[in-house]
């Protein structure tokens, strides 16, 4: 059994670390920032080694329990800190831990000579520090806390190289959007304490994760009131894990360095919307609606994604839209009450997604940019990039026996067998996104790796009428140095065998069948019939992209003219930024709301207070009149005052 | 008659201070260095106030100094009048006390750089602190009203002479309003001293008392006439313009006061007299609405128009008319108290009251703060124009270090001390008033957008060439940030440290009952 001190370690650990680094190694050791990145990956890689053994302690025992402890308390208020270690926080420990230690090992190849070296570790160590804080919570404030930390250290993240104006706008974008779900969150949990008093007849906290699904069972909140609130935990989530319409912030997120997009996209911000409706889950299970309202926002967002990334030529914002559309069908598998599936795919998809976006900065190493139509043939020069990139996408197209297969059918079988209506919609949505994805995502190998070099940021600079300098060479076609390609075969060991955890069919290596799903205690299966459609939709959607990407006549190919309208949407995002962000935040709020009410404080409140400090200093210069200096009138005024004075006072004396 | 001698030695600590300025030192470097060790003494002094406070002691106000001033026996119509020296401390105004001295601290060494009638600055400044500590201190309204009024003196003087832009108006301005809310708390301290069933000026007898029959003046127009007075220096919207101006216009020293503690008299005011000296107020739901509504509107205007400013000590002030609108908010539900709440939900005023103060002393650590580095980046700079910025952080990591906590901590960012107070205040008032609060709770996305956005156009982006040779902060400029810092991650961590001592301070207010359950 483990001790809780060793489970407040695997947090302390990364947070301990960026102490020390931007206390002592940043400001006075900054010569030696290679100090930096060793104390972040021992320390993460201790953290990591905790965590498995959380997870054996889990196996053997099942839930852990702790006693939490007083942080603050003032009257009816408690709020406690504790840990919970049940088979969910214990699989995300494992995630959160294993793809960052992965990624900060990468990162010593990526960030090689980069000046902020050691912030760039700082805060990828908080960062990782945030979001193990953000599963061990036990309260539903402490949650937030670190819910609210993990935003902030993508912020600074993204914003990482602040001297570039996008980095800097989409850092802060990111947080302002995510902040609107933020907003619901904060309410539900203020909805939380308003029924403090009726948890606490019954022994329970309010604020204590575990009460609050013991008193939605007591049935101590229930109705309309249940489900607004299911709804603005799920607004939270909404934000986090990019769901339509709170979406638009991650593609822009690319802007900060590739191992933290690989980071973001896999085990920490976007997870951590998923992992809230999944902790939440016997109290989201309550209220129909949410449910219904929950599955359908994320099938929408499965799909509306996946268009997108048919058709952009940035590889990043590929695997951006790919990473929103594969957070839609985790979210519509929560929506439908498939929470075995949902966080297995989340598992899987950590360790795929995390290796693509490895690839795409592998491949940025080599060509410079990110551009793909200035890649192409990268696969001679970059042997186990492609290799391991391609195992990656097979696993994202949903391939058998890969990972990704096993999970993705999961969810497609449970909402086929849902039965009710909106069941059946997230059912044809998703599946519609099967070959979608497996599109995409072929089309970015292809244009990536194969045909001929198209000559790389050179290029790109030269069509940009970029002067080039003379003797400089930005592209170093090569294969990546051995710290970046090892983390990338290590995830892609694990996208391969990931699977068989769950495979509902046989017993592989001693792991029974089912294991995921009875260790997490609740259901999942695969209907063999609907995996092998799904199998084939997915080869068609290769299919497609070979012909289209692989012939090389067609390169870079166009769609074809009857298809120009559609393109031209998608790559315009739907107009979305456009929409939101430059009409509803820019022209809207800021323009006409913020405009009008910056006009009234300076024109009519700020002139109302002047108007009557002017209209005082008037009175008094018609005061000033009887100032005429002759003691007579004085005497008369100051009769007449006391006449008055004793009038009214001994009026009030004989009342 | 009581004299313990600790609160008088920390007010007129700095008083004595500018007389020795004033009389003995010559005009020069040692009046810097003098003042700086002055109010480093009182910030010990006032750091020395608040841990002898003892928070579960008994005895409500502690550190006592008491001796009669005038009366015991003036006669004024058929009621006896006693006025008194009476200085002390309860929970809720020992942790200002220490805030006054950690931000005096602030002041005097953001005023090094001082170069004109150098004397004379240091010797308001000084006064200044004395005023506010006098404040915070007093127990008896004729003191205290005088120590509100001497505040004006010093400030005058020194947005006026050492202000820039339009000074002179901005002094004016902030004179005519002040004056305009002493003029209404001194018809309320008459009143209460004619109406009050106790016939004294004693303010912890009030307080225990409460202030409740009537005879000439109604208990409600009393109340109005505190709260005008006091939503006039907190500020409560439509009352809030000569904020801005006098920020703008102040010398950066002054900027850290006026927003860090001066602000904070007007929510001590609301707390201390308007919700704790009238427990039966007749009313009391409908004034609790009316202030709530003014609470909400003040919050989002203020996060709206914030959005809108250009000059970074403006886009500042704006943001306290915004945060300054949580502290009316929590001060709302005190005041509406038990009849907000129905019989069967327990009433939680206490909860928004202990997050209104733990919002003033967040809120000034952190204001201060930003005050502070937006003087440093002016000094710098030689602007304050946002759009003249940019790209500042690469050329001054630590001003843009402290820039980013400060603003971290504005927006409501948890691990830093403002989002304890902030989430306290919506946790206490969202039972009383659940739609004002959702409103209000709105303004944290606005706080989000308008700090990152500010922080994006003057440390982000590429530097602008002007800025290539511009310098990072000294350690002596950097010291008061980094003590400022050091305040809001300690308490941000471990916000017991302050909650005991409010809590305990709030418990003794007549209309909470969840904390004095709690038998704090």
């Amino acid at each position: 059994m483990i001790q809780e001190a060793a489970v407040w370690a695997i947090f302390l650990l990364p947070l301990g670390s960026f102490v020390a680094i931007a206390l002592v190694i940043r400001p006075f050791l900054n010569r030696f920032s290679g100090l930096a990145a060793l104390t972040t990956i021992t320390t993460i890689g201790a953290s990591f080694a905790l965590s498995l053994v959380a997870l054996g302690s889990v196996i053997d025992n099942g839930e852990v329990l702790f006693a939490p402890h007083e942080w603050l308390s003032l009257g009816a208020l408690q709020i406690n800190l504790g840990i919970i270690l049940d088979p969910l926080t214990s699989i995300m420990l494992v995630v959160v831990t294993g793809v960052s230690l992965m990624v900060q090992v990468y990162s010593l190849g990526y960030m090689r000579g980069d000046p902020g070296f050691a912030r760039y570790y700082a805060l990828m160590s908080l960062f990782t520090a945030s979001m193990i804080g953000l599963v061990i919570a036990s309260n539903v404030v402490q949650l937030y806390v670190f819910w609210e930390l993990v935003g902030v250290c993508s912020y600074l993240l993204i914003g990482f190289w602040f001297t570039r104006p996008a980095a800097a706008a989409a850092a802060k974008k990111a947080f302002v959007v995510t902040r609107i779900g933020d907003l619901g969150f904060l309410i539900a949990i203020l909805y939380l304490f308003f029924n403090t008093a009726a948890f606490a007849e019954n022994g329970l906290n309010a604020l204590e994760i575990a009460d609050i699904s013991a008193g939605v069972q007591l049935g101590l909140l229930g109705g309309t009131a249940l489900t607004l609130m299911v709804m603005g935990i799920f607004a939270g989530a909404m934000g986090k894990s990019a769901q339509f319409p709170l979406h638009i912030w991650l593609p822009d997120a690319m802007e900060g360095p590739t191992p933290v997009s690989s980071l973001i996209h896999a085990a920490t911000m976007v997870a951590a919307g998923v992992f809230l409706i999944a902790r939440f889950f016997p109290v989201v299970e309550a209220s129909v609606h949410a449910m219904q309202i929950i599955a359908l926002v994320g099938a929408i967002t499965a799909i509306f994604a996946a268009t997108m990334g048919l058709v952009m030529n940035d590889i990043k914002r590929v695997l951006a839209y790919s990473t929103i559309s594969q957070l839609g069908y985790m979210v519509a598998a929560l929506g439908v009450g498939a929470y075995v599936p949902a966080i297995f795919h989340l598992f899987t998809h950590a360790f795929f997604k995390a290796l693509l976006f490895m690839g795409a900065g592998s491949v940025n190493h080599a060509s410079g940019t990110f551009d793909m139509r200035y890649m192409g043939g990268l696969r001679k020069y970059m042997p186990w990039t492609y290799m391991l990139v391609l195992i990656g996408s097979l696993s994202l197209a949903g391939i058998f026996p890969l990972s990704g297969f096993w999970s993705k059918d999961e969810i497609l079988a449970h909402a086929w067998g849902g039965g009710s209506t909106v069941d059946t919609v997230v059912f044809w949505l998703l599946f519609a996104a099967v070959p979608m994805t497996a599109f995409y995502i072929f089309r970015m190998v292809f244009m990536t790796f194969h045909g001929e070099f198209r000559g790389g940021v050179e290029a790109e600079e030269q069509d940009a009428g970029i002067p080039s300098h003379q003797g400089e060479h930005k592209v170093h076609l090569a294969e990546s140095p051995w710290v970046m390609v090892l983390p990338m075969g290590l995830l892609a060991v694990a996208s391969v065998v990931a699977g068989g955890l769950v495979n509902p069919v046989v017993d592989i290596l001693g792991i029974p069948a089912h294991w995921f799903a009875d260790f997490l205690g609740g259901k999942s299966d695969i209907i063999l019939s609907l995996a092998g459609l799904s199998l084939a939709v997915a080869v068609l959607g290769i299919g497609t992209a070979v012909f289209l990407f692989l012939v090389p006549n067609l390169l870079p190919g166009p769609l074809g003219a009857p298809f120009r309208l559609a393109h031209h949407l998608l790559s315009r995002k739907y107009y979305m930024d456009e929409l939101l962000e430059g009409g509803v935040t820019r022209r809207g709020f800021y323009g006409v709301g913020g405009g009008s009410l910056d006009w009234m404080d300076r024109k009519i409140i700020d002139n109302f207070a002047e108007t009557i400090g002017w209209s005082s200093m008037n009175f008094g210069r018609v005061v000033a009149l009887l100032q005429t200096g002759q003691a007579q009138g004085y005497v008369l005024i100051v009769t007449l005052g006391a006449i008055v004075i004793g009038g009214v006072f001994f009026a009030f004396m004989w009342t | 008659m009581e004299f313990n001698g600790l609160l008088t030695a920390t007010v007129f600590l700095p008083l004595a201070g500018a007389i020795v300025i004033a009389a003995l030192l010559r005009s020069g470097g040692k009046v810097h260095l003098f003042a700086t060790l002055v109010l480093l003494a009182d910030l010990v002094l006032s750091g020395l106030v608040l841990s002898l406070y003892d928070r579960g002691g008994a005895e409500r106000f502690q550190i006592i100094d008491r001796f009669n001033w005038f009366g015991e026996g003036a006669i004024i119509g058929s009621a006896s009048f006693t006025a008194s020296y009476h200085l002390a401390v309860d929970g809720l105004s020992a942790p200002l006390v220490l805030l006054t001295g950690l931000l005096g601290l602030a002041a005097v060494l953001a005023s090094w750089s001082i170069q004109t009638r150098v004397k004379e600055y240091f010797v308001w400044l000084l006064v200044l602190q004395t005023a506010v500590m006098g404040v915070f201190a007093a127990q008896d309204f004729l003191l205290f009203f005088l120590f509100w009024e001497l505040e004006l003196v010093p400030m005058y003087m020194l947005i006026s002479i050492w202000g820039t832009g339009r000074k002179e108006y901005s002094a004016m301005k902030f004179l005519v309003f002040t004056i305009l809310g002493g003029a209404f708390m001194l018809v309320g301290i008459i009143a209460v001293a004619l109406t009050s069933n106790l016939a004294t000026f004693d303010m912890t007898q009030l307080s225990l008392m409460g202030i409740s029959s009537s005879s000439v003046v109604p208990v409600g127009l009393i109340f109005w006439f505190f709260v005008a007075a006091f939503a006039i220096k907190l500020p409560v919207w439509p009352v809030h313009t000569w904020l801005p101006d006098a920020h703008t216009d102040a010398p950066t020293a002054v900027s850290i006061m006026l927003a860090g503690v001066l602000l904070k008299m007007g929510g001590y005011g609301l707390i201390r007299v308007c919700v704790g000296m009238f427990p039966e107020l007749e009313h009391a739901q409908t004034y609790a609405w009316v202030l709530a509504v003014l609470a909400v509107v003040g919050v989002l205007y203020g996060a709206i128009v914030t959005l809108r400013q250009t000059d970074l000590k403006r886009l500042i002030a704006y943001s306290s008319v915004s945060h300054m609108g949580l502290v009316l908010l929590g001060v709302a539900v005190g005041v509406g108290g038990g009849t907000l709440f129905g019989s069967d939900s327990e009433n939680v005023a206490g909860l928004a009251l202990a997050g209104a103060s733990m919002q003033m002393f967040t809120h000034g650590t952190i204001t201060g703060l930003l005050f502070l580095l937006v003087g440093l980046v002016y000094e710098k700079a030689h602007t304050r124009y946002i759009p003249d910025l940019g790209g500042l952080a690469g050329r001054m990591p630590l001003i843009a270090c402290g820039f980013l906590i400060a603003g971290l901590a504005s927006l409501g960012l948890p691990g830093l001390s403002g989002f304890v107070a902030e989430v306290m205040v919506f946790l206490g008032s969202f039972k009383a008033f659940a739609w004002p609060t959702a409103l209000a709770a709105f303004g944290i996305v606005i706080a989000a957008g308008y700090i990152l956005w500010m922080l994006e156009r003057v440390l982000f982006g590429p530097r602008k060439e002007r800025f290539d040779l511009i310098t990072d902060a000294s350690i002596l400029e950097a010291a008061p940030a980094v003590m400022l810092t050091a305040s809001i991650v300690v308490i941000g961590v471990y916000p017991s440290l302050l909650t005991d001592y409010f809590g305990a301070g709030i418990a003794h207010l007549s209309q909470v009952s969840d904390l004095v359950s709690a038998g704090k």
